[in-house]
């Protein structure tokens, strides 16, 4: 068991010198814009209560990116955590979660390239939580207003989300990389593997959302909505068990 | 209208969580590339990685200067990401909240 020796070594995030100087430029004021205006918003999914929870579910990110799960031939992937995070404390807030790991990760850990910031917020901390957040909503939006819907939602949510942060990737190393690899080769690969990561992605998200909506689906942002209808539902089922 | 696990008790168990995972269950995760990682590697574009200019933090590569033990130095270094990260994404949460306002039903 001799990789146990370099584990951790090995940053997961883009590093330095994959992009070229005007992509990581580009994608720098495109992280720069995405956190200015989630700045702004996120104050309307935050107040006394749910602000902890940003800092958890940030925390909670952190450490499950440590986890690395196998996806067979060598290869492994860990949660983003994008999709989560938009569930659990909406999409604005999500933005800012992300964007604190992946600035802590780079500065302290080394883990992604510091010239890689930009492109790493906003492939992680703005796509991943964009799509995530519009097949959530999509689905909220079909499924019957349930628990059961929500957790459904969350888990098509993260399987789309990475993927989707793998395709964002390759569209940029298209554009900026500093190799000469065919798009076929590199788009397949990519979003092949990235196919395979994003189901653990999703059992890994579900299985988060559906324990904090046992103890607590108040706080949960994405089922707020059906929190509000089901005190409405609730007197006749009362009035049911009162009656038998 | 409280309903379940205290919010008090629920941040705490949280983090016990989350301070278990960075700091031990960490140690057993997958030591192979990651999916970007795997292709570069696969496409010989692992060669264009450059040093980050973080590489000589105290705690690059998720491990802690100074602590020799493996297991050890890994747990200190999640340890300190967690509460960095809490710490930072909580603080931002509350200076960005709406005060005496009413969140927006999602």
């Amino acid at each position: 068991m001799t990789w146990r020796s370099d584990r951790r070594e090995r940053p997961v995030h883009v590093p330095d010198g994959f992009l070229d100087a005007p992509t990581s430029l580009a994608t720098g004021a495109l992280a720069a814009a995405g956190v200015a205006v989630a700045l702004r918003k996120a104050g309307r999914e935050l107040d006394e209560k749910t602000a902890p929870m940003a800092g958890l579910v940030a925390a909670f990110i952190f450490a499950t990116q440590m986890l690395n799960f196998p996806v067979g031939a060598g290869t492994s992937g860990h949660l983003i955590g994008g999709a989560l995070a938009a569930v659990l404390v909406g999409p604005w807030t999500a933005i800012l979660c992300m964007s604190v790991v992946l600035l802590t990760q780079a500065l302290l850990f080394a883990d992604g390239g510091v010239t890689a910031i930009g492109t790493n917020v906003s492939l992680m901390g703005v796509i991943t939580v964009a799509a995530g957040f519009a097949v959530f909503s999509l689905v909220r939006r079909m499924a019957p207003r349930s628990a059961r819907g929500v957790v459904v939602g969350s888990f098509l949510a993260a399987l789309v989300s990475v993927p989707a942060a793998a395709a964002a990737f390759v569209f940029l190393f298209e554009v900026g990389g500093t190799a000469e690899i065919s798009l076929a080769t590199v788009a397949s690969a990519m979003i092949g593997w990235h196919i395979l990561i994003g189901v653990g992605e999703a059992f890994i998200t579900a299985l988060t959302v559906s324990s904090v909506m046992a103890v607590r689906p108040d706080l949960v942002y994405g089922a707020r909505s059906l929190l509000t209808k089901r005190q409405l539902l609730i007197r006749p089922d009362h009035a049911a068990d009162v009656a038998t | 209208m409280k309903s379940g696990l205290s919010t008090k008790l629920l941040s705490a168990a949280a983090l016990v969580v989350c301070l278990a995972l960075a700091g031990f269950v960490s140690y057993y995760a997958s030591g192979s590339p990651d999916g970007l990682n795997k292709v570069a590697a696969d496409h010989g574009f692992d060669s264009a990685e450059k040093e980050s200019a973080a590489a000589d933090s105290p705690l690059s590569g998720y491990t802690a200067d100074g602590v020799d033990d493996p297991r050890l130095s890994g747990a200190v270094a999640g340890a300190v990401g967690v509460v960095v990260v809490l710490v930072v994404a909580g603080g931002l949460a509350f200076a960005v909240r709406r005060k005496h306002h009413q969140p927006d039903q999602g």
